[in-house]
């Protein structure tokens, strides 16, 4: 390579097209990029990464906007990754978060990238943390990640964000909803956006109630706030709630725990990742693996087995 | 699985430079090509070139597609073309749709846009061609 210097310091030093290529790549999985996330790495881990989830047409591409306006007057910088769905059919997606965003075209200080799923559940695409750890590493003060529109148990944001927010709207259900385990349970913040529709009364007191009934597991107890993206209202004290919460985790002593626990699992999934593609393509090319297989399809050996095989448990 | 080399889907930014609010052909479109499976950028109504161009930068699109009914497009096209040059990036094909004449289509073709698609053009044929631009320019 006769270029001055690699992707990596590119990307630090604010090429923004050096950005959008790794994250295509990172993306795409591109062994290319794993050199990149090695030496971005050290860099990340520092700012707050703000997740918006919640269920499909409740406005948190709207709130992203309102967001991002907000923290630009503020002077703040920000990378957004916004998730939509990939067809399980064609595999194609349409990335429609970008049509609610308003910003000055030549303002470096907003990056906005739209992601699809690639067949990844939970909410994000598999590579979506890889993605908030470049912007990062590009210098942005925070950012924000926007999941597809989900249902209950989508809550791989977890994982990924450092502040939860769980955008609902009016009339999405009783107060039983409130109680279910899932989405509910992942929330810093309830944003209950459309809060200029009636009802938004009753969401907030059923909100309420859940939170009385004390905090989390991590000692935090869940903010609600009421937003409407068309006054538009609320949207200080939404960010207001998030502040709270990030200095909450900046005071906690069970926060390094936490992290430890995430970084474990990311591990542990990563080796998932890469033992069962390489198995899966054994399987496919190995000759002696072909037979285990054709052995299991013969209803010789079962498949529980045949796995034990593949990766020896270490057992004596 | 992301260890394993395969083909990424072709991302394409669908967006609709000018004033008029007709982007019932444009969402068509996106939906077309997102049945080819391709990764479409949905962009939506009353872009600026800039805006246009910011996006596929950020989004790191291998192809731009234009759709315009307001007459605009002489001044509108050639602008979305020279903003891609100024950025580095005149590699990125961009193909347009709307209301173009004849002899507009002529001028916009020598001037870089790679398809024009008047009223009547069968999806596959569109699909086939935002395949085959997409492929040359990867």
């Amino acid at each position: 390579m006769s270029r001055p210097r690699g992707p990596a310091e590119a990307i630090v030093g604010g090429d923004r097209r050096a950005l959008a290529r790794a994250i295509t790549a990172v993306e795409s999985g591109d062994p290319s990029a794993d050199p990149l996330l090695r030496a971005i790495f050290p860099r990340t881990g520092r700012i707050p990464i703000v997740g918006l989830t919640g269920p499909l047409g409740v406005g948190k591409s709207s709130l992203v906007n309102l967001l991002v306006g907000q923290l630009r007057s503020a002077g703040k910088t920000v990378g957004v990754v916004a998730v939509d769905p990939s067809s399980p059919f064609s595999g194609g997606s349409v990335l429609g978060d970008r049509i609610r965003l308003e910003r000055r075209a030549d303002d470096d200080g907003v990056f906005f990238r739209s992601m699809a799923s690639r067949g990844a559940v939970g909410g994000l695409a598999a590579s979506t943390r890889d993605v908030a750890r470049l912007l990062e590493a590009a210098g942005f003060d925070l950012v924000l990640v926007e999941t597809v529109g989900s249902g209950q148990v989508d809550v791989t944001i977890r994982e990924v964000a450092t502040t939860r927010i769980v955008v609902l709207v009016p009339h999405l259900g009783d107060e039983v909803q409130t109680l279910k385990a899932g989405l509910f349970e992942i929330a810093d913040v309830f944003c209950i956006n459309k809060s200029d529709l009636p009802g938004s009364e009753t969401a907030e007191r059923h909100l309420a109630e859940l939170a009385s009934l004390g905090p989390g597991p991590d000692g935090w107890r869940a903010r609600i706030v009421r937003t409407s993206a068309v006054q538009p209202f609320g949207l200080p004290e939404l960010w207001k709630a998030v502040e709270a919460h990030e200095q909450f985790l900046a005071a906690s002593p069970d926060h390094p725990a936490e992290l430890r626990r995430r970084l474990s699992e990311e591990i542990v999934g990563r080796v998932r990742e890469l033992v069962a593609s390489e198995i899966a393509e054994r399987l496919e090319s190995d000759p002696d693996l072909r037979k285990l297989l054709d052995r299991v399809v013969a209803r010789q050996l079962d498949p529980r087995s045949a796995a034990d095989r593949l990766v020896p448990r270490g057992r004596a | 699985m992301a260890t394993k080399k395969r083909r990424a889907p072709v991302r394409v930014l669908i967006a609709k430079p000018g004033l008029d609010g007709h982007d019932r052909g444009a969402k068509i479109v996106a939906r077309a090509l997102r049945d080819a499976g391709m990764e479409v950028i949905y962009a939506g109504l009353r872009q600026t070139p800039e805006e246009i161009v910011r996006a596929a930068l950020e989004e790191d699109v291998d192809l731009i597609g234009l759709s315009i009914l307001s007459g605009a497009h002489m001044a509108l096209f050639p602008k979305v073309l020279r903003l891609l040059k100024k950025e580095k990036a005149p590699a990125i094909p961009v193909f347009a749709g709307g209301i173009i004449p004849d002899e507009d289509a002529r001028r916009l073709r020598r001037l870089g846009v790679r398809a024009i698609f008047g009223p009547g053009t069968s999806l596959a044929e569109i699909v086939r061609a935002a395949e085959q631009l997409a492929r040359r320019s990867a």
